[in-house]
This record gives structure tokens, sequence and C-alpha cells, in this order.
């Protein structure tokens, strides 16, 4: 199958190119950017006139809820979803039923994804066994199995001692370590940030220092083990500022946030809108625009959805008993390119947040358009206005806090392995 | 947040949810409305015919004998059929969601619900989901609100003190686990009162409490200082022997109520506390049965309250 996309605006932000070309794709791969290569017969022409040609994206957090979770959603769903929203590569977290802490269960979920011919799947192994923060995982094996690297997903560990002795571990084989920076004794039984909005509403609160405690833990610990941290869904400013202050000492580590706390705050919770109950928690006004300048300024790595479909039962409930968690894969380019619009920068940096930078924090060969690999690409109207129906959201997932807001941006077409995978 | 969920298209009270985000002149038709039910209660026949044929469902989650009771001798007395019902030891425990629960009961054809749940913003949660006829009264729904409670305690206030305008009044005690405490600041603040302190720990007062508009003090003999009002907040017994206090006897050291510290507050101040009372821990009983106490008129006003309450919502006040 040879594809021609034609006349689109080809953004490849890795390589800072921005400009209107032709891409080339023949057997997966890509085979050329610019002019046509010679003897070259597209069987398809994409007419990508006045649309952006963009690596496919990279989202760093998307729970496809197998095994364990079906009823919440399934792998076809979510796989569906990923490529309607552009994503060609994502990363599960491991806090599945039973969570991926067995080599077979990776196994397992790999062949599953693979058999779909959708989205690449990157699943994080279980740091712990069970995630229970007592013991660790077989690391090696998990890694054998196809995980990417480990994490506690939501689950933080209250033991140090058991996270520095994971951390050493794991630095022993170079493994990378996902860290979510929440204390789990300051942030016990809360339910949303600490201000105004959990005093008003009688919310039990999670504090600021729930998240820099547990930072201030883990940067000490990256630099007792020298171990490869990647922080997870930062939230609060103060937490912005210690990443910023490590990283110009040296301290080697990446970090992300969620599309979520780039755009809400605790106001958004309103008169108790259960769909703003995440983790962490959406927080004050202050907060979120501190996320918004640690991304200009590179503090910040990456953007990610943190992709939870929740079910209806689960969210018809108080606020505090409501699971937490929102629906996003499929909203995850219009709000990358929302606060790209908002924080006026080049279409390329805000793009770099989901493609070339998670690729990098991955170590995978995604995240741009090169002659050689495969054709992983997302091509979209950025112009083009919508409005968000959850009902209409191809994730089982229709928990999201944007419900009704209006978007711009729309995904025309999704290739993974130079196979239109999404048509929109 | 333009929105307010408890008030009709015509801006009427359709649900009462909580006092914030209420306008001024319904808080004062409720208070208006109580002051004229005040005698039903003193008349040797202590009814009247506004909600007859009304069915009015108390659905407790959460246990409360003395709310439970008021609510239901305030429909009573408005001639409406009463059903009690306590939820946390029937359907509930039988696995029966809350939105199930309200079905249920609506498909019976309530046409109020009184609710009383542990968790944070289930009446909310409730009002959004009934049949537009129904009105949600929310009887203390977690930390969040207690309305009813807030309206008869600023219903007391205005009985003895006349006007809002001048007031200082003082919330004392656990204001950070309190839905009565939030409720009376924003029934007070609503009606203008200039100046409303809370006093206690920094364990027992939130973080952000001075954003509800109040003035925070740790120490009673300045937080008490020429106050007109003192409310004593009850405290729970799981709050005593924990992190957030070391004792009981240290609490009461410090803040409990007693004749010395009372003397800090205005010679003509009235003292208050939505009870049940822990004697010798939030009061002094030499406080709580003195002159100066007004605890057992707040009960009965409380049901003058909460007939207002019932009739407005029912169109009939």
């Amino acid at each position: 199958m040879k594809i021609q996309i034609k006349g689109g605006r080809v953004v490849d932000p890795g390589k800072a190119v921005d400009k209107v070309q032709d891409v080339f794709i023949a057997a997966g791969k890509i085979v050329a950017i610019g002019p046509s290569p010679t003897d070259f017969d597209a069987n398809r022409v994409i007419d990508a006139t006045g649309m952006v040609v963009c690596p496919g994206l990279v989202d760093l957090s998307a729970r496809l809820r197998e095994p364990g979770y079906e009823y919440k959603a399934t792998l076809e769903s979510e796989m569906a979803a990923a490529v309607a929203g552009g994503v060609t590569s994502l990363v599960c977290p491991p806090d599945t039923d039973p969570p991926l802490d067995e080599p077979g269960l990776v196994e397992m979920l790999k062949h599953r994804a693979r058999s779909l011919n959708q989205a690449h799947v990157y699943p994080l192994g279980a740091l712990t066994q069970g995630l229970k923060g007592e013991r660790i995982t077989e690391m090696a094996e998990l890694l054998d199995a196809g995980c990417i690297a480990f994490s506690q997903a939501d689950v933080p560990l209250s033991d140090n001692q058991v996270l520095l002795r994971a951390m050493q571990y794991a630095s022993t084989f170079g493994y990378p370590v996902w860290l979510r920076p929440r204390d789990a004794t300051l942030a016990r039984d809360g339910v949303a940030h600490d201000g105004q909005v959990a005093t008003r509403l009688g919310l039990a609160p999670i504090p600021v220092i729930a998240e820099t405690v547990a930072l201030s833990t883990i940067l000490l610990l990256v630099r007792e083990t020298g171990a490869r941290v990647h922080l997870c869904r930062l939230s609060t400013a103060e937490g912005v500022d210690m990443i910023r202050q490590a990283k110009s000492l040296g301290i080697d580590v990446t970090c992300d946030v969620s599309a979520n706390h780039v755009h809400l705050s605790e106001l958004d919770i309103g008169y108790f809108d259960s769909n703003c109950h995440l983790v962490p928690p959406l927080r004050s006004a202050r907060d979120r625009e501190a996320l918004r300048r640690g991304m200009q300024d590179g503090t910040i790595d990456a953007i990610c959805s943190d992709h939870t479909p929740v079910d209806e039962d689960a969210k018809q409930l108080p606020f505090g008993e409501s699971e937490p968690g929102a629906t996003g894969i499929e909203l995850l380019l219009a709000l990358t390119l929302k606060w790209g619009d908002e924080a006026k920068v080049p279409l390329a940096v805000a793009l770099a947040k989901v493609t070339s930078e998670p690729a990098r924090i991955l170590g995978i060969r995604a995240g741009a358009i090169t002659s050689g690999e495969n054709a992983d690409l997302c091509v979209f109207d950025a112009h083009a206005r919508w409005k968000v129906e959850p009902g209409t959201l191809k994730s089982q997932g229709k928990n999201t806090p944007f419900s009704g807001y209006e978007m711009s941006g729309k995904v025309r077409f999704t290739l993974i392995e130079g196979h239109v995978v999404y048509e929109g | 947040m333009g929105f307010n969920p408890q008030l009709n298209s015509n801006g009427e009270l359709q649900h009462l949810l909580t006092i914030e985000g209420l306008p001024r002149e319904i808080v004062l038709h409720i208070l208006d409305t109580a002051h004229s039910f005040l005698s039903v209660g003193e008349r040797e026949i202590k009814k009247v015919p506004l909600l007859r044929g009304k069915a009015i469902f108390n659905l407790f989650f959460e246990a409360s004998t003395r709310t439970r009771t008021t609510f239901e001798i305030a429909a009573k007395r408005l001639s409406a059929d009463v059903i009690n019902l306590n939820v946390g030891t029937s359907s509930q425990s039988k696995g029966e969601t809350l939105l199930d629960t309200v079905a249920n009961l609506s498909a019976m054809h309530a046409d109020m619900f009184v609710v009383r749940h542990s968790q944070s913003g289930a009446a909310h949660l409730i009002a959004r989901h009934v049949a537009p006829y129904i009105h949600v009264i929310n009887a203390g729904d977690g930390r969040h609100a207690h309305p009813t409670q807030g309206l008869l305690d600023v219903f007391t206030i205005r009985h003895y003190k006349k006007e809002f305008a001048s007031l200082r009044v003082a919330i004392v005690g656990d204001v950070l686990h309190s839905r009565v405490a939030r409720s009376q600041i924003h029934a007070l603040t609503t009606l203008g009162v200039p100046e409303v302190r809370v006093i206690g720990p920094r364990t027992l007062l939130p973080t952000n409490v001075s954003k509800l508009g109040v003035h925070v003090y740790h120490d009673m003999a300045s937080g008490l200082k020429d106050v007109d009002v003192v409310i004593m907040l009850r405290l729970q017994n799981e709050r005593m022997n924990g992190v957030l206090l070391p004792s009981a006897q240290e609490f009461f050291k410090y803040y409990g109520l007693t004749p010395e510290k009372l003397a800090h507050a205005k010679p003509d101040a009235i003292v208050m506390h939505p009870g049940p009372m822990n004697r010798g821990i939030e009061i002094e009983s030499s406080v709580a049965d003195g002159r100066q106490s007004v605890i057992l008129p707040q009960v009965t006003f409380g049901i003058a309250v909460r007939m207002a309450v019932m009739s407005i919502l029912a169109g009939n006040a």
C-alpha cells in the first residue's frame, strides 16, 4: 500500500519542521518528505490541503481498563478512542485488576492490543507486587515481557524504604521509574484541593504539601540512587518550582501534566460535579497558571490525557464517594492546541508536548516524521470547531468535565504503520 | 457560578440545599414566614392545613433523632403525611444506590424529600435527579451544609438582637468538620452581619476559612471580646483523641465556654449551641443553663423555621 499525503502543513516538532509539503508512505514506512520519489505510484492520495500533518500523538497515560474493568471500558473501545484522538502510541498504567505485576499479564495485554492493529501500547509494570507497596516486582522479567517502565499508578508508596529499594533496584539495570508525587498520609481521605472550594463545599482536603513533600523525597532519592525518574501529573505551583530548581541543578528528571489540569481549576467543581473529581485534585487558578508557565519554559516536558474511563454508576454518587478520573484521550489534541493558542506559542511548540517530548521520555522511535521510520501520523484540521458531546465519544467512558466545551482542531486521519486506522 | 441549582427559572426557591448564594430576600422571607408560624406551636390544636395531602419523606442516610424529629413535627403541624426512612439501615445496606432509592420513593409519589447524608453534596445530587415537582431539603450533608440549622440560628439572633447590621458573632470549635458552621457563616454574611469570627485551634479550622469572610482567632479571650453572640459547635467524640486534639480536657481548658471566658463578650451576649451538647467539653453547665443561654429557644424556633421552608417550597407561603 502506497499513500501520498498531499499538500498538508507538515509539522515535525522535534526537527523544527513546519512547511507545506507532501509525505510519501510505502510498506508502512515513510519513504519521502517533500518531492516525490521516482516511480512512486500511490494507491491512495490523501488531500491534506489546509490541514496539519504531524507525528501521531504519544500519550503518556491512558487507562485501557483491561484486564479486570471491562465494564468500564475495553481494549476495543479505548483503542478506537485513541486513534480517533490521533494517538498512535500510548502508555497504560499498571492499575488493572489484577495489576500488571506478572509477565504473563503484560504479554497478554500486548498480544490483545497488537491483534487490534491500532495504537502501539506501552504498559507500565507495577513497581511493587499487587501495587501493595511491600515487595518489589520482577522488573527484568516484566521488561522482557514488554513493559517500558515501572510505576505505582495512583497508589502512593507509604514506606520510603520500599521506594528507596525499588529505585535502587531499577537503577541497577537503568529501568525508568514513573512516580506520582503524592504523600500517602498527607493525602489520606482527601478528595479535593485544600482551597477555597473544598472549604466552602465541605470536601475533605488534599493539601499542596501532599505533593511537595513527596516530591522532595523523590528528588532526594534520585540524587541518592541515580534512578531514572519520570514524575507524573504535577499539579501545584510549588511542585513546578521544585522541578525547575532541580533541573537547574542538573538533576535528571522529566515530568508531565494532565490536560485537565492545564485548563481546569478547583472552581470547575461548581456544585459537586463528580466529573471534576480527579487525582491529583484540580487545584487553584494560581497553580494552573504555574503549570502553564512550566510548560512554556520547558520545566514540564509533556502533556498527557490521563485518560480514565469511569462507568456512570461510579460517577453518579456524592462527590467524595465517586470514582476519580476523566475520559480524555479524544480531547488531548484539542486541549493541547487550546493551550498553545492561549499561551501564544508556535504550533510546533504545542505539538512537541504530545509528540516528540513524550517519545523522548519513553525512549521510543515515535513522535517524529522521519524517512525510513514507521508512518505513524495524525492529520488534523486545526480550524475545525466542534463541541464535546460525551455521547459521541468513542471511549466507553463518557465522564468528562469538558462536556459542552467548544474545541478547535479535529482529527481527520490517523495512520499507524502506513495504514489509515481512523478517518473522521 | 451564576446558575443556582436551588432556584427555579423564576428565581423562586425550588430546593433548599445550602444558604450560600441564596438571595437575601429569600432568607428574610423564610425568617418572616417562620415568625408567623411561631404561634402555631402555642395553640391547643397545633396544626394548620397548608400541606394537607402532601407526602414528605424523611430520608436519613445517617442517624439523627433530633433533626428528624423536628422535621417530622414541622411537617405534621402543616398537616402533611410524613414517612420516616432510616435508609442507612435498609436499602443502602442491601446494595441499592442512592439514586435508585430516590427513584423508588419518587415512584411512590413523594412531594418532598428531607435528606440527611454523611457525604457533602448528596442533597445536590438528589436534587439534580428528582422530578421537577419534587422538592429537596438538605437536612445536613457531610461537612457541607445544614441550611435549616443556619436559618434557625439567624432567626434566634434576630429574635434577641433585632437587627444584624451592628453585630459581632463568634463561632467556636470544630469548624473544619461542621456543616452547621458553614451554614451559619453564609446565613450571617448574607444578612449583613459585619463581623463573623471563628475561634479554634488550627487543627479544627479549614486552611482557607478566611475566604468565607470570617475573622480567625485561636484564643477565646481576644476572639470573644465584645461579641454579641457566641455560637458553640458540637465536638464529635472521634475528634477528641487523636491527631486533631490531644484530649477533651485540653480542649475544654482552652476553648470550652465557661463564665470566665464568656465575660469577655458583651454583658448581654447570647449563647447558642446546635445541640446535642457535650457538657464539660464545649460548654460548662452553668453557661448552658445560664441566663445568657438561648439553646432551648433555638429548638422551638427550629420547628417554625422548618415549617416556613416546607410551606414556601410547596408554594403556600
